[in-house]
């Protein structure tokens, strides 16, 4: 049952994540400063300084420390949380890995932001992929109101008994870590009570139970503790969805992996990530107007991707248009790639669009070109709003 | 001044690095972990760089450490350190740790860990002022990945990154002066130690332990193997680099240095030299020069330090800042 | 023998609890000596027990009492550091 409605306040998606952060009250939080995640934690720490959020922040010297320092963190007990984008994540990217598969429950606010070279502040989705293969679960929200409340889910998510996993929150840089929405709050006393308490199942501290964690293992062993992430992987989709419905009753708002919308009677379908589906949703509104059958999925969970779910959102489908941030050059696009190996089979066309690399607008005319080109048969990705001749192979 | 027996009756019969592991047969580093955990009072939690000590005391399922220890990476144990002493702070402040003794956060990384790779991670939890002490059993190469050059590495040293050869007598480069750079940070404090002088390497741990923020300890610690000599000379060896100047026994409280060991007759550094198959090539009459320019080089060095001593110990003050 | 557990017999995370742990016994590095004190020399100075890379010195509280054979390499560390002469390194019998 939603509670009844709460004035909204006029905040940036990382204005959001710091209220998150104050909020959830996390025990220590290791950061160093990239552009755009920095409002986030400019914002937790003035909220620190002010006596609004108990916990610690580290100053660390780099991202590699940030996320070092986080899993030392995490695995003594401490809620703990970071934030970073681009180059950060990459530098980071070696100890998500670790935390991980040493399965500390770390969360991590992200500003997507494009990968060097060249230097480039501005969103696309590289930064995220890059970590795409790391066992950390990675959830894209839509606008702040939804970074907001995914922030708010994630320590329970990564937190619970059969996950114990990172959990990236991931929203468009400057698109919304610096764009203002109206953003509804729970109260601080919600929650509190909604994100418990963090209970690590073997704590580094603990001196009667002592422990030796991060071993060396050869290959008698690596594999049957790699499955183990594997195994919470698959928890995580049913957790993600657990936790989402305990954060309906709360606000009236239901995420969960992924959002259909108008799909139903669809012939065409655009899938995409972030904040890009805002605008397809205004496309999609507009060419139904219009009396054609196109319709949007949106993916929340692209890691774990809900395969069966996609499968079944989109299998009445005949053609569908999937949306890239990001690039795999020599192979296919990743959004692309989970929604091929979802369809596999059905007698689905799929075409493979890249756009938005380096922060380069979508528009919304762009969009209706490309569902009106999805019908049009080619096995290989285009480029949106590329200047210059495109090369085959 | 603590006696073995002091550390005997801490250790209770269970040795926080007990047998069992796979260190090399005569491998230095294990009685520096001994040295240094049982000089420290309270409980300690172990973080280990990638290296030696951490490979082969944790092959899954077994481990040798009968003490709370965390390995995470090469070059973060002291960004990990620096996490797990805040959230022992903040679970402390909250009221959510599970016990109330105070725990000594100890890192124990070798040379690589420390000079090169671990050196950013180390300067920072050095500034940011954590409590916590920071071991550098410093065996001055690579050991763990096959005996390759560090920052560590001394001059001429043979390194199968820096071979000896026709061409060549070793590394080219002198060592980074590590305590030095430790020193530079400010920290309440530093000290330099060897294997061989197990008391001084105690109460500096003690000391260490006791200062009421970051400490740091440079433990010359020998491999026979990367160093090629016969195990059982291990205390020996690393003696003589004591008993040469080579590597003086001194410490840096708040600022000030002091020497805690001074050798009555100094050997020439051929002593520390001659016995070890890395420095082979020295004797070759094509290295007298480089020989000469070693000895010459480190007798500069110690003149340097005594210097420094001197004149600190005016204004010396020996108890670093007590815990509150 | 070590029974390889399936991953869900396992603790998250590569954890290893200390008190479930085997300590391999790494005596068969030995390559053919061993060490042997005589009680008669010992002092007990304790050096032999901090220099041992492997805790294989044992004390009955703080005596020398004698070689933990499951653990000790051989390295002659000890015979080597005793200040008395105490610790020879001895061939291992037949059936050692």
């Amino acid at each position: 049952m939603a509670t009844e409605l709460r004035r909204p306040r006029v905040l940036t998606g990382g204005e959001a994540v710091a209220h998150a952060m104050r909020q959830i009250d996390p025990d220590v939080v290791p950061v160093y400063p990239i552009t755009p995640q920095t409002p986030m934690i400019e914002g937790f720490a003035r909220f620190v300084a002010e006596g609004k959020a108990g916990g610690e922040i580290v100053n660390v010297e780099s991202e590699h420390s940030a996320m070092s320092a986080a899993v030392g963190a995490a695995l003594a007990g401490a809620r703990t949380m970071t934030a970073s984008s681009s180059q950060g994540l990459a530098l980071m990217a070696e100890v998500v890995y670790i935390a991980a598969s040493m399965r500390a429950p770390i969360v991590i606010a992200l500003g997507n932001r494009a990968l060097s070279a060249p230097i480039n502040i501005h969103c696309d989705h590289s930064d995220s992929m890059l970590v795409r293969d790391s066992g950390a679960v990675q959830l894209f929200v839509e606008n702040a109101q939804e970074a907001y409340d995914v922030m708010v889910m994630a320590p329970r998510i990564a937190e619970h008994p059969d996950v114990l996993l990172p959990v990236l929150v991931c929203q468009d840089g400057f698109t919304i870590t610096h764009s203002a929405e109206p953003v509804v709050l729970l109260e601080d006393e919600e929650v509190r009570s909604f994100v418990g308490e963090y209970r690590v199942p073997y704590s580094l501290l603990d001196l009667d139970r002592v422990t030796t964690q991060g071993p060396f293992a050869m290959p008698d062993y690596y594999y049957e503790l790699k499955y183990q992430q594997a195994a919470a992987m698959t928890a995580a989709l049913r957790v993600l969805e657990q936790v989402s419905d305990e954060l309906a009753v709360l606000t009236g708002r239901r995420y969960g992996a992924l959002e259909p919308y108008r799909l139903d009677g669809a012939e065409r379908a655009i899938v995409c990530l972030g904040s890009t589906a805002g605008t397809v949703k205004d496309v999609v509104d507009e060419l139904r107007a219009e009396g054609e059958r196109v319709g949007l999925l949106r993916i929340c969970a692209f890691r774990p991707f809900p395969f069966e779910r996609a499968r079944a959102a989109l299998r009445g489908v005949e053609a569908v248009a999937v949306l890239d941030r990001s690039d795999s050059p020599g192979g296919w696009p990743p959004l692309a790639a989970e929604v091929a190996t979802a369809l596999y089979g059905l007698p689905v066309q799929l075409r493979s669009y890249v756009y938005g690399l380096g922060g380069r607008d979508l528009h919304a005319r762009e969009i209706r070109e490309v569902a009106r080109d999805v019908t049009r048969l080619d096995r290989e990705p285009t480029y949106v709003g590329l200047r210059g001749p495109r090369c085959r192979g | 001044m603590p006696r073995l027996k002091t550390l005997v009756r801490r250790e209770g019969g269970v040795p926080p690095l007990r047998g069992g592991h796979s260190l090399c047969q005569g491998c230095g580093i294990p009685m520096v972990v001994r040295t240094v955990l049982g000089s420290i009072e309270t409980p300690a939690v172990v973080v280990s760089a990638t290296g030696c000590l951490e490979v082969a005391t944790t092959r899954y399922p077994t481990t040798a450490w009968t003490v709370p220890w965390l390995h995470v990476a090469f070059e973060n144990a002291a960004a990990v350190a620096s996490g797990v002493e805040t959230a022992y702070r903040v679970l402390r402040r909250r009221g959510a740790l599970p016990q109330a003794d105070p725990i000594t956060f100890v890192v124990f990384a070798g040379d690589g860990g420390t000079y090169d790779i671990g050196l950013q991670a180390l300067s920072g939890a050095l500034e940011r002022g954590h409590r916590f002490l920071f071991v550098c059993y410093d065996n001055q190469a690579y050991m763990n990945t096959g005996v390759q050059r560090s920052g560590a590495t001394p001059r001429a040293a043979s390194t199968t990154t820096s071979p000896a050869g026709l061409e060549s007598f070793g590394k080219v480069q002198e060592r980074k002066d590590m305590t030095a750079i430790a020193a530079a940070h400010r920290i309440p404090y530093v000290a330099q130690a060897a294997a061989s002088h197990w008391q001084d390497l105690g109460e500096k741990a003690a000391r260490a332990a006791a200062a009421d923020g970051p400490s740091f300890l440079n433990v010359l610690t020998d491999c026979p193997l990367g160093w090629g000599h016969e195990p059982r000379i291990s205390a020996w060896i690393v003696n003589a680099a004591v008993e040469s100047c080579l590597w003086p026994l001194y410490e840096v409280v708040e600022g000030r240095y002091r020497l805690t060991y001074r050798p009555k007759k100094v050997v020439p550094v051929e002593e520390w030299l001659r016995p070890q198959a890395r420095f082979r090539h020295l004797f070759r009459p094509e290295a007298r020069e480089l020989l000469d320019a070693i000895q010459r080089r480190l007798e500069e060095d110690w003149a340097a330090l005594l210097a420094r001593c001197e004149a600190d110990a005016a204004s010396f003050d020996a108890r670093p800042t007590q815990r509150s | 023998m070590h029974r390889l557990k399936p991953w869900s017999e396992l603790p998250p995370g590569g954890t290893v609890v200390r008190d479930e742990a085997a300590q391999p016994e790494t005596g068969g590095w030995r390559t053919g000596l061993k060490p042997e004190a005589d009680l008669s020399r010992c002092v007990n100075c304790l050096l032999c027990w901090l220099y041992c890379p492997d805790a294989a010195v044992l004390l009955a509280g703080t005596t020398f009492v004698g070689f933990d054979e499951r653990f000790c390499k051989g390295c002659e560390i000890c015979a080597e550091i005793c200040p008395t002469g105490a610790i020879e390194m001895v061939a291992e019998g037949d059936g050692d």
